[in-house]
Formats: structure tokens, sequence, C-alpha cells
């Protein structure tokens, strides 16, 4: 581990699920046919003018208030002019002057101590049309031109790789949480951009900056930040600090080392200033209040309420609220009835594996809550037995029939007190040999007993009734 | 020729059979091709329209013509640009369509200073347009084409695009009626921009009642135009009842003052007093009309304001021009060389100058000095003209500074001389997205003057009908330029 310490950033975009596109009606939808998704204003022809999606706007102020952002008084958007193929217009439609939500702070858990993280700003803006570079030509897909993008800035608040993707990770639940975006790193979805800088230890001005561009997963912002911090380390211990410039970089996934881009020195010029086609909106009290009603509990008070509420351990809250699905899952268990270990137990026992294993999402799993509780109660009366339970599980599961359809009288368990008396006696009258070698001290004996009893239930005897029965007639 | 009546005046004679939509539309090509050959006024001759039946509709069977920065689906629509010389739109602009549903009949596309970011009608890519009533000088632009046709008969109306004074400068050296309503009453969409915040879409016709009932079908809300707003409770055409008396106008006294110019010409002499005349015929029909002094800082800022803000978001809102998905592909090892290729044998050097000022001015170092105060100064000047419409009904001004010029002297509209607030000031009128018209006032040296009247926002009617009444104690409304065919030998 370096000597130094090290001091990072995030930029991080994330692209927003909604009805259309962020300034055009075009559909908002990951799309294998290329330019399948595109309006007049997609591909920038001349004439065409940008008309915002309010469910975009509404979902942008929704995250700036979870994020504990100041909103500002008016929404409005300015234009962020280069020329690049990816860009139809030239500009990007983005918010500068006025990001919907400025100087925010969100609290997340790493390694179970609390930190606070602090946002510079979140604002909303457009995606660029996507590049496929072959050998001789590139082709431009627009179907992502103008997409919704939520791009947050964090303070140069993180110390290790460990932090940041902690983060990261928090930032991508909550994101799920809100509705705001399926936020899967597969598909795209986000993007991030790191700054690292070290310092020693007790100095108080921050080291040079170094910016890395459009990581694409988190694994890949692990590797970048660690081998940053080595690269500068490597440099400050050899003296030669000074070769670490100011400049952009980028990680190259094969080699996992980060490659030289452009000097500070040859930043663009933006040239940012107000888009004129958008007029100004004002946020009021009133509207940031109706959509304050729309923030879902997040991950973070779930989980306590998880722990204190229905006393689970915090290793399985854990595990549920990781995703919005799970804790959904698990939520509406608790709803209908089913007591919370259960659910709980059920859930990461042998849901999570089984969705894993077949690759697919809760909500598409079979067994929905109510028919997980047909199996649950019976087992909870002791109608049938947890290995019984198992198995009805799996052939629900398999043959995609409701529980209680495996729920018979043929394999309820033997309950009844008076039916297991009669049985358990003829058994003892007909074993007076090993009942005396019991009381001699075979207490191992007993479990004898106990098989007895199922070989002639087939099994079906509840187990805990025959113990206690047995005991009494045998001490 | 028929075709040469007002809207007003075909809708009757198409009701009584008097003429038919097929022959209006023959007249109307037929004429179409003689100002092309004398005036070069089009891109584009639509030479089989589709013929559409007469209704109730004013403008049903009536023949108009489209300045060629507007998008119009499956036809030609180059911008008067190299970069777009060969693209064919697939939509249609929002106002274009209203008109289409009211049953008018596009004849022709017609020619315009390259994007509208000129003032002279010479920098279209087709070449240089020429004044029907005199050829051997402009139009002014940058609807040049427009003004023309209109001046020229081809048809009543022409749809034109103002960012400066691109309507209501060549309708006065033409002739004719240009309006530019107020901002947002006509969407934009399908304009081609030039500087979003001060472009208005309007019409050139030849009389003001044929302006408002362009205008009324040219406008209301558009859902692709957020800075369009709901003006259905507005009917322009219907609420002209030509009463003026005890309206309340002010002109610009430091400007109009010819005491102020120290050496004025006998054109600029001729046409204040000209301007004078006309205030008169206002005055006598119970119309005060006052002279107020405008602080002369503010004034004199007008030109570069204009240029300021006009160029910065010019140079942005023409940057999806790179051939790259519309206009002829540039040449280039790589995708940025093809860019750069598209814009050098693209552009005229004027536009290229305008994007090198743009540039300039929105650069981080330099916005806060010219283009945020380009922005304050814009505010100043604007709510300087609130405050005097909260007294008077409207400004009424002279249009430039005399007749059109001739044309192989023409001046580049960037410059500043002392003149030049008197031949900018229609830019308030952008400024703020006030409502504004121009109506011809006269002849000097045989060639048309004009004069204009601004009001304040949303205050159209009283703008049209203020124009209208004095429209009518003058003796130019409908007048046709003679054109001759010269003697091609």
């Amino acid at each position: 581990m370096s000597k130094y310490k090290a001091v990072i950033g995030l930029e991080m975009h994330c692209e927003m699920q909604s009805n259309s596109k962020v300034f055009s009606s075009a559909e908002n939808s990951y799309n294998d046919t290329p330019n399948a998704n595109v309006r007049p204003l997609d591909m920038a022809f001349p004439g065409t003018l940008p008309t915002v999606n309010k469910e975009c706007i509404c979902k942008s102020l929704l995250m700036s208030l979870v994020l504990n952002c100041s909103q500002p008084e008016y929404m409005y958007f300015d234009r962020k002019n280069y020329y690049y193929p990816d860009l139809p217009k030239g500009y990007q439609i983005t918010q500068m002057h006025a990001p919907v939500g400025v100087n925010g702070k969100i609290t997340i858990d790493i390694d179970g101590r609390e930190k606070e993280v602090l946002i510079h700003d979140i604002h909303l803006e457009e995606d660029s049309a996507s590049l496929d570079h072959y050998r001789d030509i590139s082709l431009i897909d627009y179907n992502r031109s103008g997409v919704p993008l939520l791009e947050l800035v964090t303070e140069p608040c993180f110390y290790s790789a460990e932090e940041a993707v902690a983060f990261l990770e928090y930032m991508r639940r909550i994101y799920q949480y809100c509705g705001v975006s399926e936020a899967d790193t597969k598909k795209g979805q986000i993007r991030c951009d790191v700054n690292v800088s070290i310092m020693d230890e007790n100095a108080s001005e921050l080291g040079t900056k170094v910016e890395m561009k459009n990581i694409n997963s988190f694994a890949n912002v692990y590797d970048a930040i660690n081998y940053e911090i080595k690269r500068q380390s490597e440099l400050k211990d050899a003296g030669r600090y000074d070769e670490v410039e100011q400049e952009t970089r980028r990680f190259d996934e094969e080699s996992g080392t980060t490659i030289r881009m452009r000097s500070k020195v040859d930043a663009i010029d933006y040239k940012y200033f107000v888009e004129p086609n958008i007029p100004k909106y004002k946020i009021t009290k009133e509207w940031l209040e109706e959509i304050k009603k729309d923030i879902p509990m997040l991950p973070r008070e779930r989980k306590e309420k998880y722990i204190k509420e229905y006393n689970l351990s915090e290793y399985d809250a854990n595990i549920i609220i990781k995703e919005k699905d799970y804790a959904d899952y698990f939520e509406e268990c608790v709803k209908i009835g089913i007591n919370p270990k259960l659910a709980a137990n059920y859930l990461i026992v042998q849901i999570i594996a089984y969705i894993n294993k077949e690759g697919i999402s809760i909500k598409d799993f079979y067994l929905k809550p109510e028919y997980l509780k047909q199996i649950i109660v019976e087992q909870d009366k002791g109608n049938i037995s947890s290995k019984q339970a198992k198995e009805i599980f799996n052939k629900a599961l398999d043959e995609r029939k409701e529980p209680k359809n495996y729920i018979s009288k043929d394999n309820a368990q033997i309950s009844d007190k008076n039916l297991l008396e009669d049985i358990i006696n003829t058994i003892l009258d007909n074993n007076q040999t090993q009942i005396e070698a019991y009381h001699n001290g075979k207490t191992n004996l007993f479990d004898y007993f106990v098989g007895q009893v199922m070989k002639e239930t087939k099994g079906k005897a509840n187990p805990n009734m025959v113990k206690e029965i047995l005991k009494e007639k045998l001490d | 020729m028929k075709i040469e009546n007002t809207i007003e005046d075909l809708h009757q004679m198409l009701n009584n059979k008097e003429v038919t939509v097929e022959e209006l539309v023959n007249e109307s090509l037929s004429k179409s091709k003689l100002v092309q050959k004398e005036c070069n006024a089009f891109v584009t001759i639509i030479e089989n329209p589709i013929i559409k039946e007469v209704n109730s509709n004013l403008l049903s069977g009536i023949p108009y013509g489209i300045k060629d920065n507007y998008s119009t689906k499956g036809i030609l629509s180059t911008g008067s640009s190299n970069t777009l010389k060969d693209y064919i739109p697939f939509y249609t602009a929002t106002c274009i369509e209203n008109l289409e549903k009211c049953g008018a009949i596009a004849i022709n596309k017609t020619a315009l200073d390259e994007f509208g970011m000129g003032g002279t009608g010479t920098t279209c890519h087709t070449g240089i347009v020429k004044n029907p009533w005199n050829k051997l000088h402009m139009c002014a632009g940058s609807s040049a084409g427009s003004a023309a046709a209109v001046a020229a008969g081809v048809y009543p109306f022409a749809l034109g695009s103002d960012t400066g004074d691109s309507i209501r400068k060549p309708a006065a050296f033409c002739g004719i009626v240009g309006y530019k309503p107020t901002y947002g009453m006509i969407s934009r969409y399908g304009l081609f921009p030039f500087a979003s915040s001060l472009d208005h879409c309007g019409c050139l016709t030849r009389s003001v009642k044929d302006a408002a009932i362009v205008v009324d079908a040219m406008k209301g809300l558009d859902k692709n135009d957020q800075t369009s707003w709901d003006s259905s409770n507005i009917h322009l055409y219907n609420s002209i009842d030509g009463q003026v008396k005890g309206k309340k106008l002010f002109y610009i006294q430091n400007i109009v003052d010819l005491e102020n110019y120290t050496n004025p010409s006998k054109e600029l002499k001729e046409h204040i007093n000209n301007f004078y005349k006309t205030l008169d015929l206002l005055k006598k029909d119970g119309v005060e009309v006052e002279g107020i002094n405008i602080d002369k800082a503010l004034l004199n800022a007008i030109p570069s304001v204009y240029v300021c803000l006009s160029c910065a978001e010019a140079t942005s809102n023409m940057s999806n021009l790179t051939g790259i998905i519309f206009g002829p592909r540039g040449k280039g090892e790589n995708v940025t060389d093809m860019m750069i290729d598209h814009r050098t044998q693209g552009f005229s050097p004027l536009i290229k100058r305008r994007f090198v000022i743009g540039s300039y001015i929105l650069q981080k170092e330099n916005q806060e000095k010219y283009f945020v105060n380009a922005q304050r100064v814009r505010r100043l000047i604007v709510d300087k003209m609130k405050e005097l419409f909260k007294t008077y009904d409207g400004l009424i001004m002279p249009v430039s500074t005399g007749p059109a010029p001739l044309l192989d002297n023409p001046k580049d509209s960037v410059s500043v001389d002392d003149v030049s607030v008197l031949e900018e000031h229609l830019q308030i009128g952008n400024f703020g997205g006030f409502p504004s018209i121009t109506i011809p006032n006269g002849f000097i040296n045989d060639l048309p003057v004009g004069i204009n009247i601004t009001g304040n926002c949303y205050d159209d009617i009283n703008v049209l009908n203020i124009a209208y009444h004095l429209e009518s104690k003058m003796p130019y409304k409908g007048q046709i330029a003679p054109l001759k065919e010269d003697n091609h030998e």
C-alpha cells in the first residue's frame, strides 16, 4: 500500500429510464436495431427544437432531494459546444449554470462504518450517439442520442478505491430504488469519470489531479484508481512527482493500466451559454413537496427497519437490500403475514440461489410471496416437515403449480397425539428387549424408536411430537 | 394578371368563379419564371403543385412562396447555403403545415442571404437577388426572394423570417407589407435557426389585412416549440376595425432629427421629411404622436448588442452543419478533416466572419465582457421600451435611411457608422420579441420606402390596426412593381 494519502473524486453518469428521450419524443429504450429510436431532433436536422420531458425533470429533482441538495429557483439548460461525430447538434444540452441539485450529502456504509459523501452537484443532460469503429469505417448509431443522463459529481472526498466503489454501488442501488434508472452497468447505463491525486499524509494542499474518463464498470473503477495511486506514488518515491501532470487519461482494460489522452492545457473551451429554445421554468416549493412524496424508503432506512423491527441479522439485512427487487419481495412477504425471519431465510437460502442459477430476475420468479406463504403457513403449523417444505418448493417451481396442490392429506404430517400414541404403544409392545437395553443405559436406542415410528408412518409423523411422547413413555 | 390581387379579393373571385385555382397557380408559375429570370428570386420553383379545393377558408387555393430556410418535406430546402445545397428534408415546418391545412398552395422556395445572416440579398448560394422596382438596386435581406416575388405580384404572400429586420427591411425596399408577430406566436419548429432568441417567423404581403390573414393561419401553440404560446383567443383579421382615435404613438426623436446628422444625404432628408408627412396623416385622424429622446448611449449600443448576441447564437446553432448526416460530405482522411472541408467549402466569407465573431464572444475569457454584457444591454433596451409601451400604443419609425441602395455598393451589415442606429433600430423588435410591421409610405428616386410600427408583446392587434388605418390613408396598398423583361440579347 502507498505511504501517501490518495484523494479521489467521482463523476457518475447514469442513463435515466423514461417514457421518451429527454428533449425529443423518440422512445428511450435499448434497441438492437441501430437508428430505430430516432426523431428528427436526435439527428439534429435543421429547424428541429428541443422540448423538455417533464418526467425527466421530476426524476432529476427527486434525485436532487434524495441527495439532500439545494434546488435552483428556475429550471433551465445550457449548451456545451464542441464538435464530435457522436454529437449531431454540435452541442450537448446540459446544466452548467443551474444544476438541478448542488451542495448535497449522503451517508453510506463502508465495512460497517458510516461515511458522509459530499455531492458537488447533480445535473440533467442528454447522452451522445454511440460509435462503432471498424478497420476502415466508423458507424454512428443515434439510438442513444438524446437519452436522458444524470451526472452526479462528488467532492474529492474518497480516500481509497474501496470507498469510491462502495459509493458507486450504493448510488446504483439508490437509482434503482427510486425507479430513476435500471443502472445496469452491463447495458452501459453507468459510466464514470474518476480523478485521483496523492499527497503526503499531513499535507494541507491537494496533489496534482489526474482524470480518467469513461470507465464503464465498477471493477474497472477499482483497478484504475489503484493503478493510478501506484503510478503516482512510484513517481513521487522516485523524486519525479513533477511528471504527474494535470491531464486526462483512459483506463485500458486489457493491460490494467491508464493511458494518457490529453493534457489539461489542451482542454476544450465549451463556450457554455443558456439554451435559448427552452424557457426558464419556476421550481415551486409545492412542486418539490409533491415530488418528495414519490421518494421510496431507501436501502439504509430499510436495513435499519429489518434489523430493529424484524430482528434480522445485519448480514441478512445487507443481502436483502442489495437489490430493490429482493427488498420489495421480502417486504411483500412480511406484509401478507409471513414470519419475517422465515421469509428472509427462504429468500436468502433458496430464492436468491435459484434465480442466480437460472439467471432470471426475482420479478420473473414463479413463487410469488402469496405462494410462498402457502408453504410457510403449513410448515409453521407443523403440518409439513422442513424437508417436505423444500420438496414442495422445488416441485411447485418445476411444475409451475401453486404449492397448495402438493399439500394434501397424503403428505400431511401426523400431528394427532392420540394416533401417534397408538402407533408408539404398538411399537413399544413389540420391542421389549430394546426397552430393557435402553433402561440399562443404551440411551442411543432412543433414535431407534424414533426411526421405527417414522418407518411405520412412512415419515409423516411429526418428529417433535414423536420425541415428546417417546420421552414420556420411556423415562 | 388576376394573381396580382390581395388574398381577400382572390378569395372572393374564387368563390364567384371569376377565376379558378388552376388559373391562379398557372399565373403564379409563369410569373415565377419571369421573376426568376429578372431578379433571381428563387431556389426552387415547384413545377406541379397539388391543386386544392376552394372552401370557406380565406387561404384555400391561394398560391404562396416559402423562404428557403423553412423545412419542407420532400422539397429541397437549402437555407441558400452550399452546406445544404442537396438537402431534402423529411419533415415540414409547423407553420407551413398550418398553411397547408388551410388550403394554401406553395409555388416556390425563395432565396435569402445565407441562413438569414445578411441584410442585402446578395449572399445567396444561387446568386444576387435584384429589386423588381429597379434591378440595379438590392431588395435588402435576408428575405430578399420573398420580398421581390410579392412585390412583383407572383402571389399575394410569402413567408419570411426575421432575426434583425429580415422581413421588415426588404418589405420597405420592395414597397410591400412585412409583419413579424410577437415572439412565440408562430412556432419556429422547422425554421432553420440563425439566432434562436431573436428569430421570428412572419410574412410579406401587399396589404395589412392579408398579413393578418396569413399570420392567423400560421400561428398557434406547438408541442414542438416550447417558446410558442396559445393565441387561440386572438383573431387578428377579425379584430382589425381601423379605429385609431385616441391612440398614442411615439418616435425616437434623436434618431430622426436631421440636426443630429453631420452630413445628411439628399435621400436621408427626403426620407425623414416623408416620415413626418406620414405622421401628419395619423395626427389628422386623432392619433397622438410624440417624439421621445432616448439615451444616445443605449441607442448606439443596439447594433453591437445585435452583432454579439446573433453571432454567438449562430455559431452554436450552425454547428450541426458538418456534412456528416446531411449536406454534401466533405473530403478528408478523417472525420474532423471532413467536417472542416464541408464547412470551409460550404459557407460564404460573410458567415465565416460572423462565426469567428460569435466564437470569440463566447470564449470563456470574453463571455462576461461581450456576451453577458450584450445580454444586459438587451435587457435595458427592452425594459426602456416596455416602460414606454405603458404610455404609448406603439413606436413608429422610418425604415432604414432611404430607399434600397445600389447593388454594386452593398454595405456589410456588420459595419458601424453614424447612421447605423437609424439603419438598425428595427432590431429592438427582435430584442423584445415585439410585434412589428412595415408598410410602404412613398417613393424616393422611384424606389419605394417604408415606415414601421412596433408595439408591446401580445399587442399585435393594436399594431395591425394602426398600420391598417395608416395604409388606408395612403395610395400604396396592393402596389405591384412594374417588372419589365430585359431585352436579353
